[in-house]
């Protein structure tokens, strides 16, 4: 039993204190029920790095003269995870890096990179003819292909993932600003995700993973 | 048998260990979709000459409160929205980790650009336990 002096001092400052602490504890609470998290939702938001596509659909298909001499599809690399991306081999910054960090993720993949293939489709058909987007590809990984081709046709592909290119400045040395992100197809050739420009090779090798043993 | 005192005492400590936990303990948000919405209809509307402004020019996340981009299209056509193209009936859900300002290509936009900002959450201490009262206020 607790005995209480007759101290309204101490009474007082009890009973502020015990308000105090209902409203540190109510706040707790609340705090705490922030800390809940549904598994589901951690799964869809924490499993791949990349943006995910839901529901995934079919990644729309083309065929291109390919860097290797033969027509570049995604039904040809049916079975393997391809990681497709749009650039140019005179792009000063975007696309060396991006082709430098899929090479380090293919190298970091070790055996299993042997189920991954990157597909580089130029936006610059002009000064992009297959040889020498080989020269250009195979600075960074051999395995690595290129697509080039008609005008018209890179376009209609372009359109199909929603990417664009706009010349840039006129003369020999244009540039051109582009779509600088990589789409991530699954093994059945389904548009699964979309990493934008930025992340680095463990994000790739991450997710690339999570798609070759889904 | 305890005094007002020891009790006093002991209450201090109790609100002050509750207080250092709401200032220092790890933000997280229950839900943390930023979710945006393209409604049924909408490609009629734009054929029509209608100006939609869905997405916003600029979009604020923060980090472990509402840090995944969530992109649905509700309508019965596809849409280049935001950083990508989505398909009826599909969503993009793109999950934010470190804080960053990032600008996607979106034709949706006059200037054909989506800017979006990451911000880190509250940071321990002061902010963190400020940020905690404010959502006690709000539920309230």
């Amino acid at each position: 039993m607790i005995a209480l002096r007759p101290n309204p001092r101490l009474r007082s400052f009890a009973a502020i204190l015990l308000v105090l602490l209902m409203a540190a504890a109510a706040a707790a609470m609340v705090a705490s029920r922030d800390q809940r998290r549904e598994p589901a939702l951690a799964e869809q938001t924490h499993v791949m790095k990349a943006g995910i596509f839901d529901p995934p659909e079919m990644a729309p298909d083309f065929s291109l003269p390919g860097s290797d001499g033969s027509d570049v599809t995604l039904a040809r690399y049916r079975g393997k995870v391809v990681l497709l991306t749009f650039g140019f081999t005179y792009c000063a910054a975007v696309c060396p890096t991006t082709m430098s960090t899929l090479a380090q993720a293919h190298a970091s993949l070790g055996q299993a990179g042997k189920d991954v293939q990157v597909i580089f489709v130029t936006v610059d058909p002009a000064r992009d003819d297959a040889a020498s987007m080989r020269t250009y590809l195979a600075a960074f990984d051999p395995t690595f292909v290129g697509a080039t081709g008609e005008p018209a046709a890179l376009a209609k592909v372009r359109e199909k993932y929603g990417v664009t290119a706009v010349r840039q400045g006129s003369g020999p040395d244009y540039a051109i600003a582009h779509t600088s992100s990589i789409f991530l197809i699954d093994r059945e050739g389904r548009l699964r995700a979309m990493m934008p420009f930025g992340h680095d090779a463990g994000d790739f090798v991450h997710d690339v993973r999570i798609l070759l043993n889904a | 048998m305890l005094s007002a005192r020891q009790i006093a005492i002991a209450l201090a400590v109790v609100l002050a260990g509750g207080l250092g936990w709401a200032a220092l303990a790890p933000v997280e948000a229950n839900n943390r979709d930023a979710v945006f919405e393209i409604p049924p209809g909408t490609s009629e509307r734009r054929l029509a000459g209608e100006d939609l402004d869905i997405l916003p020019h600029t979009i604020r996340l923060t980090l472990g409160l509402n840090d995944v981009l969530v992109l649905k299209n509700g309508d019965k056509a596809p849409h280049l929205f935001g950083p990508t193209l989505i398909m009826p009936g599909q969503s993009f859900r793109l999950p934010f980790t470190t804080p960053s300002i990032n600008s996607f290509t979106c034709t949706a936009h006059a200037d054909g650009q989506l800017n979006i900002i990451v911000e880190a959450g509250p940071a321990p201490g002061w902010p963190r336990l400020r940020w905690r009262l404010r959502g006690l206020e709000d539920r309230a």
